[in-house]
């Protein structure tokens, strides 16, 4: 059992200079056998492989990860958390996400630095206009808190907008959210991996997988970089890296993986206080608490694996967030990344049994899978512990793009995520 | 971002193109046979390959003709370009 972290261990490590912490999760050698292995040990893989330990009571499980925990798109992203999606299906998939979110650092005594800060949505066109009412207004049939700004009152939220109606798009409107908002990417992943370690889950690091053996229809095990690994369940959250890992099964995905690019200034002191999103000009920024702001770019239109994106992406971000906030046009950028996200033609998630028993997914979280986390983990833990999907994401199973019943979020949730 | 050779135009800035995703999945010759899967299998299913992969390009900013490229995706180098109806270099 591990120390709990508290001011008094803070002060106690104080006294040692700090050089007396535990380490926060083990380095194992994997076991011959498991009763389930997670692929993938990003946040969502992470979080699946605790909520499978701590409510579904299966310990003896693995999570194998080809890099480092929390190296991939979750120490990617741009940290926005928020729940305002036009469909049902959606606005509970997110939304119970955003319930856990709001008690997570107590439940994994880590401090993920869950900022309700509000997100605001803004509106540049009479389109905009339109669907963000519709939206405010299903949001709140599905008791998600959302409100309508007019231009007055979005400068009043965020006063360094320019709200002036002569810029090429002008401010109309916005929505606002003020549940939503950001937390610290990497201390997710730290926390749900320390929490996961702690209940004896194994987290096992440079271990990329390189095979899927089957008997039939049914999985036998995981062929590794470390040798192979039996189990009888394989639950795969590998991201970008999606259809690499289906392709190995004989499956193949509704994904396109592509680069998706985030940026961050030099560090400033505190300017904006929320985060602000602009789908039509497509900027967003928010401001982390070291000082940078953070601004997520786009996607390029042509799959990649090279965790590189085009610098046009960039230079576009920049043009909009320079018209909206002309007080910006001084500062430095200080890096540039991108992550490959595997986008869905419906623009929504997959988390769902596939035609192998025993193989389950949960990817095509495309540009905006931060945000869902906590929930994604708790309910594929759940798909993958009774067979069989929880009711808040029964909708997003594979089966759809043969049904024809899809969560199009594309228009609705937007270009960013 | 890369430089891409069209082959009407010449090497041009890949800014000028639009990509139009994997190639040669050939359109359903009697759609009204088919069945719930295969319509999933041609409009959804993607093969989303890491490494060499066929896809569709269009010069969108330029001539505005479509062409093939083999492209590795794990680190963006052009391996082959050639036109619509042409067949898919095996090297």
């Amino acid at each position: 059992m591990r120390n709990k972290y508290s001011i008094f261990s803070l002060f106690k490590n104080a006294l040692s200079y700090h050089e007396n912490w535990q380490r926060a999760w083990k380095d194992p050698t994997p076991k011959k056998e498991y009763d389930a292995v997670i692929v993938g040990g990003g946040g969502h893989g992470l979080a699946t492989a605790y909520y499978l330990a701590k409510k579904h009571n299966m310990q003896n499980i693995a999570v194998v990860e080809k890099g480092w925990i929390g190296g991939g798109n979750t120490g990617r992203n741009t940290t926005i958390i928020r729940s305002n999606y036009l469909w049902d299906a959606s606005a509970g998939l997110y939304d119970h996400a955003l319930k856990i979110w709001e008690g997570l650092s107590q439940e994994l005594n880590y401090n993920v630095m869950f900022s309700q800060r509000g997100v605001m949505n803004l509106a540049h066109n009479l389109q905009d206009v339109r669907d963000l009412k519709r939206r405010t207004h299903a949001n709140r049939l599905n008791g998600i808190d959302a409100v309508y700004l007019n231009t007055e009152e979005v400068k009043k939220f965020c006063p360094i907008i320019n709200t002036s109606q002569d810029i090429r798009y002008p401010v109309l409107g916005g929505t606002l959210q003020r549940r939503a908002g950001t937390a610290r990417h990497d201390a997710v992943a730290w926390g749900y991996a320390r929490g996961a370690d702690q209940m004896g889950v194994d987290i096992i690091q440079n271990c990329e997988v390189k095979g899927i053996k089957r008997s039939g229809d049914t999985v036998e095990g995981i062929e590794t970089t470390k040798g192979f690994i039996k189990t009888k369940k394989i639950g795969v959250v590998a991201a970008g890296h999606s259809s690499v890992v289906a392709n190995m099964a004989g499956l193949k995905l509704p994904l396109e993986s592509k680069p998706l690019q985030a940026l961050v200034s030099e560090p400033v002191k505190p300017i904006i206080d929320t985060v602000v999103m602009s789908n039509a000009v497509h900027a967003y920024v928010s401001q982390s608490d070291k000082g940078e702001l953070v601004i997520g770019a786009g996607t390029d239109d042509y799959i990649s694996y090279s965790q590189k994106g085009s610098h046009q992406i960039v230079e576009g971000t920049l043009n909009a967030i320079l018209e909206l906030y002309p007080i910006f046009s001084r500062m430095r950028m200080l890096r540039q990344w991108g992550g490959i996200v595997d986008i869905c033609p419906d623009a929504s998630p997959i988390l769902s049994k596939t035609s192998i028993k025993g193989l389950y997914f949960n990817c095509g979280w495309g540009t905006g899978g931060f945000k869902a986390t906590p929930g994604s983990g708790d309910l594929f833990a759940h798909t993958i512990a009774n067979d069989e999907p929880h009711k808040l994401n029964a909708a997003f199973n594979l089966n759809r793009f043969v049904s024809g019943d899809l969560v199009d979020e594309h228009g609705a949730a937007a270009v960013a995520h | 971002m890369f430089l891409i050779n069209c082959p009407y135009c010449g090497e041009r800035d890949q800014q000028e193109f639009k990509a139009g995703g994997e190639a040669h999945i050939e359109r359903p010759k009697q759609p009204t046979e088919l069945s719930d899967d295969e319509w999933a299998e041609y409009l959804f299913m993607r093969k989303n390959i890491k490494g060499v992969q066929f896809e569709r390009w269009n010069h969108a900013h330029g001539c505005r003709k479509w062409f093939n490229m083999a492209r590795d995706t794990s680190n963006d180098e052009i391996k082959a370009i050639y036109k619509i109806g042409e067949k898919p270099p095996t090297q």
